[in-house]
């Protein structure tokens, strides 16, 4: 053995090795202590507005990325709310027809790309480096860049809108109700560029995601020992990277025929609009499980805690969320069963829809083994979300099977039967589940307790007006009410269901007012929280409640697949990062076996001026095709400056393989 | 509800046979979602008071008996659903009416198919069709994609332009129904509707006859000033009157516009009072629809609508 490679061997053995015993006197508190300090000094983040622009804290930004989200999910819920109003009798004149398809178009568009898949990775992004025991996320820079993207990206749509330029083609955009040739003005444009934003956002968050899961576990966490919401959060991220460079075509060729008369979708010069169907399909079916899987892995999260055991079933489950991640991929012709596509093709697409069921079922399965052999289940409110789950998302479950027919879809497709179905699955599957984990995790986020009484009240209330809103559309559809109409005739005899759904959607407004106050009140009067107030099992509660800008000190190790459940069989924690930089411990795939020291950057303004300039550019570009070209030239500008080499001791710490020299570190 | 446009009152054999695998869904899927529901009521109940002591082993059986029934059930359903489309299929007949109908922002051109071309007759948003007769739509359109979709005969399919679709369908008792565009086509999407009337082959025979024939000449000297104005006035640039001057191709065909039972693609009734109203302001009802305000003189409109109720 070369020299060299005896230091190497060294360096990994000491870097991020486990103390040798609890007796280490690495350990001891009054050290520890100083390494408290020393990590506050490092990690903190400066006062005043720049500092909280530049921020690199993934909790900081998770936070932000909620609470904007959950803005987005107001703004859709008003939209959806004004809808309710028009159709509460027939031939209302509430809204005119171009504002009623603006507002439609709205709604789907936000709730789908500015709330559902922003919040899920949202939680992803404030709780898995938590989860896995890692001091910071992996590209926090590139993390805070994506934040700005869909902060600016949602704004322009919104001002768009506000112009009277909202979008009004559906938030499916088909051309060639969207194309050049009918789709007037800039809305589809709009809307268009808008999906370019979320993209990119999305594949931020996405990497972001995948590295933290792959590289920053914390030792002794190997794949078989992540939580479960880990790994939903893991298929997503994989599943977000696949589906949207279909979406990244589609909008983009949208744009070019637009803007500069490519024929891609135009019939009358060789192009195709059924493809724009299939592209955006190839998107749009997976996108819901994107939405979906995070609330399963919520889910099980929740119910594990509460159940005071494992969820039952650990690999069929992780096997059945990639199973549904994969399958997923195959199903997106069910939206297209109506085009006169050969049959054939489409029996297959029913057979992989009614078959997608299969994972499905089997996690709800495992999680009813769970809490059939539960000790002493406690019903508060988390967990009242998550229970009515098995009431709520499998009625839209079990109607995804009905559409999955053809002959049955041919007459439901495109009626308000498929309108109650998918709120069902989205609601159902996914915001119940969401609601419930925010009020899960809110005191690790704030340190506070959200008020139990608040709690249980908006859950019953949002459970009835959800029902009551939703339930009368599967008849509404079964009597032939077609969707995105702005409004139909007395004599069609739907005026009833519709007045009930309205009903309803006050009911559920009312709801979510009691659920804002509840954690308007409880940020300042709830009770303290303490670390771990539900008693659960993964490590984002071995920390303080808010946890440190650092998240973990000393960092946990883990031995089993609770740690916080199993602390007998917990070995020391990691010692041997230097606090006086921002360290974090890189470690192999599998076995999460320690690897390196890696330094994470820290503040920066510059991914903000870059996502300015990102944005002006994107902008631009659906007014002038030349804006591709200058717009580009800020971008350029802000990315040198973000990736500028620095210079001295700063260099050393980006060394080859971002290997550390040692010496420096407590020890 | 009156139901005339309703999936689960079917009027024909193809929605007959869609209904019958509605109900087979429906009730397998509410066992399911009963066992389920009761399951997970079940085992919140006992979770909550903590005793079951079931092994793992037997959990792990359960579930895997719960997993195997679910894909029995889901099997049933597929083959449920495989044999109801190939018995959809099972109508194509060659001796089927042909009708072909052309969508277009926010109407429907229908025209009836003869092999000598002049005796194919033309009309819009309202289709006749015989009882008991397999009837073939060959589906067009003209600018976006719309879907004729008439509930209680048979499900939808797109009108996709630059591509050719067919509907096979067949009434079995008489009656009148409602369709309406199931593919958002723009801003009136909601206004886009068609009445169809399934009636015994003899009217059906006679009122395609009637169809058959140019526009009747009009009798007074009032029906004559109507159509004075229809044909040098802006309606002709867009409607056809089969028999007059007026050829327009761009709007709903008009030669035997007062046998029809709505006006405006099934948004208003068609009666003197309504017809007068929408020639006077069509932007009132419908507004965005590609007819312009003609901007004719009361005594005009009056001749127009005394001409128009001629059109039978």
């Amino acid at each position: 053995m070369t020299r060299h490679e005896g230091d190497e061997k060294r360096r990994r053995d000491d870097a991020g090795r486990p103390a040798l015993s609890e007796n280490d006197p690495r350990l001891e508190p009054a050290r520890l202590d100083t390494e408290r300090r020393l990590l506050d000094r490092t990690w903190a983040n400066g006062r005043g507005l720049i500092a909280w622009i530049s921020d690199t804290d993934h909790k900081a930004i998770g936070r932000r990325f909620l609470v904007t989200a959950f803005g987005f999910f107001t703004l859709g819920g008003i939209l959806a709310g004004l809808m309710r109003i028009q159709l509460a009798r027939p031939e209302n004149t509430f809204l005119n027809p171009d504002l009623y398809n603006q507002i439609f178009t709205m709604h789907g568009t936000t709730m789908m790309f500015l709330f559902a898949v922003p919040v899920v990775l949202a939680m992803g992004v404030y709780l898995v480096p938590l989860m896995v025991g890692a001091r910071a996320i992996a590209f926090p820079r590139m993390l805070n860049y994506g934040y700005w993207m869909f902060l600016f990206g949602g704004i322009f749509l919104y001002v768009m809108f506000f112009l009277n330029t909202g979008p009004d083609a559906g938030w499916f955009s088909y051309p060639p109700l969207a194309g050049p040739e009918f789709g007037y003005g800039k809305r589809s444009d709009v809307w268009a560029q808008l999906i370019t934003f979320t993209e990119v956002s999305g594949l931020i968050v996405a990497t972001c995601l995948v590295c933290t899961i792959f590289k920053l576990r914390t030792p002794g966490m190997s794949l078989n020992r992540m939580p479960l919401f880990v790994w939903a959060m893991l298929i997503v991220s994989f599943m977000v990277i696949f589906a949207m460079p279909s979406i990244v075509i589609s909008s983009t060729c949208l744009i070019l025929d637009r803007l500069v008369s490519t024929h891609i979708y135009n019939q009358a010069e060789g192009g195709d609009p059924i493809l724009w169907q299939h592209l955006f399909w190839f998107f749009g079916h997976p996108e819901v499980y994107i939405i979906f899987l995070p609330a399963l892995g919520m889910m099980s999260e929740v119910i594990a805690t509460f159940s005071r055991r494992r969820v039952f079933g650990y690999i069929e489950m992780v096997l059945s969320m990639a199973a549904t991640a994969f399958i997923g991929f195959g199903v997106w012709v069910h939206h297209m069963f109506t085009t006169g596509l050969p049959q054939f093709g489409q029996s297959f697409f029913t057979a992989a829809s009614i078959m997608i069921v299969v994972p499905t079922s089997i996690q709800i399965f495992n999680w009813i083994a769970t809490l059939w052999t539960a000790r002493r289940l406690r019903l508060a409110t988390p967990f009242l979300y998550m229970a009515s789950f098995f009431f709520v998302f499998i009625i839209g479950g079990l109607t995804g099977v009905m559409l999955a027919s053809v002959p049955l879809d041919r007459q439901v497709h495109d009626t308000y039967f498929v309108v109650a179905h998918f709120h069902y699955v989205l609601i159902g599957g996914s915001t119940f589940p969401l609601l419930g984990g925010l009020f899960f995790w809110f005191p690790k986020m704030t340190g506070r307790m959200m008020s139990e009484r608040l709690g249980q009240a908006s859950f019953w209330l949002l459970f009835v007006g959800f029902n009551l809103t939703f339930f009368p559309m599967h008849l509404l559809g079964l009597e032939g009410m077609p969707r995105r109409v702005y409004t139909y005739q007395a004599a069609m005899g739907w005026e009833r269901l519709n007045l009930l759904a309205t009903l309803g959607a006050a009911i559920i407004f009312v709801a979510l007012v009691v659920y804002l106050i509840n954690i308007l009140v409880s940020l300042r009067h709830g009770a303290v929280a303490g670390d771990n107030p539900w008693g659960a099992s993964t490590l984002e509660w071995a920390t303080s409640s808010p946890p440190p800008p650092y998240n973990f000190s000393p960092q946990p190790t883990v031995a089993s697949r609770e740690p916080l459940w199993h602390t007998e069989l917990t070995p020391p924690p990691i010692v041997g990062l230097d606090p006086s930089k921002r360290e974090v411990l890189v470690t192999y795939l599998l076995d999460a076996e320690p690897d390196h020291r890696y330094p994470m950057p820290g503040p920066s303004l510059w991914p903000f001026l870059a996502a300015i300039a990102t944005s002006g550019m994107f902008v631009w570009s659906i007014f002038q095709a030349q804006g591709v070209v200058w717009g580009s030239i800020p971008i350029f500008v802000t990315l040198v400056g973000w990736f500028w080499p620095t210079k001295g001791k700063k260099a050393l710490q980006h060394g080859v393989h971002g290997r550390l020299a040692l010496g420096d570190s407590l020890s | 509800m009156p139901h005339f446009q309703s999936i689960l009152h079917p009027a024909g054999i193809q929605a007959a046979r869609v209904s019958h695998l509605w109900w087979v869904m429906f009730w397998i899927c509410a066992a399911v979602w009963c066992a389920v529901a009761l399951g997970a009521a079940i085992a919140i109940a006992r979770g909550h008071r903590g005793t079951s002591m079931a092994s793992e082993r037997q959990l792990g059986t359960s579930v895997a008996i719960a997993g195997g029934i679910s894909v029995v059930a889901l099997v049933a359903l597929l083959f449920q659903s495989v044999v109801t489309g190939r018995a959809l299929d099972t109508l194509h007949s060659p001796d089927a009416l042909v009708i072909t109908v052309t969508g277009n922002q926010w109407w429907w051109d229908v025209q009836y198919d003869h092999p000598v071309p002049s005796l194919r007759v033309t009309t819009a948003n309202e289709i006749h069709i015989p009882v008991g007769r397999p009837v073939r739509f060959n589906l067009f359109s003209n600018d976006v994609i719309h879907s004729l979709w008439i509930p209680n005969l048979q499900g939808k399919i797109d009108l996709v332009p630059g591509r050719l679709n067919e509907l096979w369908l067949r009434a079995d008792r008489p009656g009148v129904f409602r369709g309406q565009c199931a593919e958002f086509c723009g801003l009136q999407h909601a206004k886009m509707a068609l009445v169809v009337v399934a009636e015994p082959s003899d009217d059906f025979e006679r009122w395609l006859a009637g169809n058959r024939a140019p526009a009747p000449a009009p009798i007074t000297p009032e029906q004559q000033r109507g159509k004075d104005v229809v044909e040098r006035g802006p309606c002709a640039m867009c409607h056809n009157i089969a028999g007059t001057q007026a050829g327009g191709r761009s709007a709903p065909d008009l030669t035997h516009v007062a046998t029809r039972s709505t006006i405006g693609a099934g948004s208003l009734p068609n009666t003197r009072g309504y017809l007068a109203g929408w020639i006077a302001d069509p932007q009132h009802v419908k507004p965005g629809n590609r007819m312009p305000p003609p901007g004719l003189r009361d005594e005009e409109l009056q001749a127009v609508l005394a001409y128009l109720e001629t059109l039978k």
